[in-house]
């Protein structure tokens, strides 16, 4: 073997052994326990093939779940793209104040989850929360919103974009500062209006930055679940119950670490699936400088 | 120099040597809020320390009772569970069927109040020793009972009484939305306690106490059940939907509710923060008084040494005598757990000055087990969605009660 050749290994060890050991080694022993039942207390776990997987085709939850969780991100990701994208492009005007609005659009993102959680909970109170306050200006009250199955989800769900369309904010400001303003000069003198400039010039340089965050977005969307344990728990009658959710239900706190097991691998290979798609498709149509 | 470091050695060699006669146990316990509770528990284990040499405590806290069983189990799959862990009492068949825990052989329990020791024996064996544990009562306003023409100091006796109290004290506004509200029932995270206070005084238990049935789909439950969607959707006197158990307590100081069930161990939040006379009553009965008892026992865990064990189980003990038992329950609001410690002149001073403490223990006489099977949190959890469907309008009472007692029977039927 050539030194170099050894050297290149040497370089990648380090990050290999970390990769293999917390990820793909989990991932195999996940995909083996799949297809074992639960053991219970000193017996093993015997063998059961795809039942785990038969149960999870009968299981309502798991439906419901998974129907939750694609609302869950078709709410979450384009509205907190669109909005990080609004709020940078805001940010980053020459204004004064801006400093302050980054920071105000940016704190969301520095609060723990379950403190935002808190506090949004107190947001949704019925009769005296800050929500039911303002609707009460409008005649509307009396409404009930993470009570009643009609609202709990999308209460979720705005909780989530807030959260994390500030952290998109930033990256979006950073790919926005990396634009020449020769561009918006030229374009200024060609006659182009604003929004033809935005549509035409902005948006596409963006689209790296819109690669990125998307696919951060979609991965949030199943992730970000820490508020549905202050807020839901999942209810009303499993209403807000998302996937992973559901996941730490039957593995942590029904111990049926089986089930869990397979349920964990139908989540890794929606999501790889997703990833790869965006990959594949969305890669041709962004434009690196 | 060359002194110094013989003399080190020595200690060295003497403290290793006290510490290996020591028998260390590990205790984890819960705690709904922090702050000086925690500092209660590890003066309670420093001083069980001074009492009983060769016995070291660790007290190690574990976050709230969910967290604290995650814990404890996983310790227990990988080999080092804790010696001692105060968990659910509900928790005891799991931990049986997980075969973490050891039963309390040769413990006499005679003094425990028996409503506790329901959730803490089965087979004739006791597994638990209960520590910290409460139930339910009836919160009210006394002001706005005076508003709404009614005795301040008489609580609803019974179902019927309830109802018209509670459509009493319903008030609206111009527009016709409701601005207080008659009585409030929290149903989010765990409805099936809460609904235990209306299936006990229909004369209805919810599960055998061997943990292997469920009787969700008997008519008195369906009653009960019926009985709870009507004060919220036919009689408007409840709120609709789900209500939050966080926020309860909250909602009674705002005076946006009269009435509200919740648990003895709110008994001194709702002391500090409500800004109004209120009294604090038994559940109102049906057919009979009751509710059901909550809470955590202390458990041993089975992968300990034997020496471990037998400090463990004295220290459970020694938690639980009668002046430390009132002092707990005089420090916290849980319930004090034992008869006789009600006895002590330190109680007894305690509820001279603090009637309302003493309801949670009349109560006791009339309370029963919470639902506890095997495989527990799955059975609870589809009485959860029963209860919730209903009270969401999402099913009919006796719909919800049918599908919920389906699902638990094919989720039990490998324990009969």
């Amino acid at each position: 073997m050539k030194r170099s050749t050894v050297h290149g290994w040497l370089l990648l060890l380090p990050a290999f052994v970390l990769l293999a050991l917390f990820t793909h080694w989990p991932v195999v022993g996940t995909i083996w326990d799949s297809f074992h039942a639960t053991p219970k207390g000193s017996r093993p776990a015997p063998w059961v093939g795809l039942e785990n997987y038969r149960v999870m085709a009968a299981d309502e939850v798991f439906w419901r779940s998974l129907w939750n969780n694609l609302w869950y991100a078709l709410g979450t990701v384009p509205i907190s793209i669109a909005l990080a994208i609004l709020m940078a492009l805001w940010v980053n005007s020459a204004m004064r104040g801006r400093t302050w609005l980054r920071m105000a659009f940016f704190t969301p993102t520095i609060l723990p989850m379950i403190a935002v959680a808190n506090i949004w909970l107190f947001f949704y109170t019925p009769q005296y929360g800050l929500l039911e306050q303002f609707t009460r200006l409008f005649g509307i009250a009396g409404r009930n919103w993470l009570g009643s199955p009609d609202t709990a989800l999308a209460c979720v769900t705005i909780v989530a974009i807030w959260k994390e369309a500030g952290f998109f904010m930033i990256f979006y400001l950073a790919a926005l500062q990396s634009i020449p303003p020769s561009l918006a000069e030229a374009a200024a003198i060609e006659g182009a209006s604003r929004t033809y400039y935005f549509r035409r010039v902005v948006f596409p340089l963006l689209m790296p930055t819109t690669l990125f965050v998307m696919i951060n977005a979609v991965i949030n969307s199943v992730r970000l679940v820490d508020h549905i344990f202050v807020m839901t728990r999942g209810g009303p009658n499993n209403a807000t119950s998302l996937l992973l959710f559901h996941v730490y239900q039957v593995g942590f706190n029904f111990w049926d670490t089986g089930y869990a097991a397979a349920l964990t691998i139908v989540l890794l290979v929606v999501l790889a699936a997703i990833a790869i798609g965006q990959f594949v498709f969305l890669d041709k149509r962004v434009h690196y400088q | 120099m060359r002194k110094t470091w013989q003399v080190a050695a020595a200690a060295f060699a003497a403290w290793t040597m006290a510490a290996l006669a020591d028998t260390e146990i590990t205790f984890y316990y819960p705690v709904a809020v922090g702050g000086p509770i925690t500092k209660i528990v590890d003066q309670m284990a420093a001083d069980f320390e001074k009492e009983n040499a060769g016995i070291r405590v660790k007290p190690v806290y574990t976050g709230t009772y969910q967290e604290s069983i995650v814990k404890a189990l996983t310790a227990h799959k990988s080999g080092q569970p804790p010696t001692t862990a105060i968990l659910l009492s509900t928790d005891m068949f799991t931990l049986i069927d997980e075969d973490a825990i050891a039963p309390f052989d040769g413990v006499d329990t005679g003094a425990y109040y028996k409503a506790f020791m329901a959730n803490s024996q089965t087979g004739g064996k006791t597994w638990g020793i209960p520590f910290q544990r409460s139930t339910i009562v009836l919160y009210w306003n006394k002001e706005l009972f005076k508003e709404a023409g009614l005795d301040p100091n008489r609580a609803p006796a019974n179902w019927g009484e309830m109802l018209q109290y509670a459509q009493k004290l319903t008030k609206h506004d111009a527009s016709g939305n409701v601005t207080q509200w008659g009585v409030q029932i929290p149903s989010s995270g765990f409805p099936y306690w809460l609904f235990q206070g209306l299936t006990t005084p229909n004369g209805v238990e919810l599960m055998n106490a061997a943990g292997t049935e469920t009787y969700f789909d008997k008519p008195e439950v369906i009653e009960a059940l019926q009985y709870w969607v009507d004060l919220g959707r036919k009689h408007k006197v409840h709120p609709t939907g789900v209500v939050e158990w966080g926020t309860t307590p909250k909602d009674f100081f705002e005076r946006k509710v009269a009435m509200i069930w919740t648990t003895t161990g709110n008994l001194t939040n709702v002391k500090n923060n409500a800004k109004f006379d209120f009294g604090v009553a038994m559940l109102p009965e049906k057919k009979r008084r009751g509710s059901p008892t909550g809470g955590g026992n202390f458990y041993v865990f089975k992968k300990a040494t034997p020496e471990q064990q037998a400090a463990a189980r004295k220290f459970a003990q020694w938690m639980t005598t009668p002046e430390r038992a009132a002092q707990w329950g005089i420090d916290t609001g849980y319930v004090a757990v034992r008869a006789d410690a009600w006895q002590t002149p330190k109680m007894q001073d305690y509820v001279k000055g603090f009637p309302v403490a003493a309801v949670a223990r009349d109560q006791l006489q009339y309370s029963v087990a919470e639902l506890s099977t095997h495989d527990n949190q799955r059975v609870t959890k589809a009485l959860n969605d029963g209860i919730q469907a209903a009270l969401t309008g999402a099913k009919e009472p006796a719909q919800a009660m049918k599908d919920a007692q389906a699902e638990a029977s094919r989720i039990l039927r490998s324990y009969k």
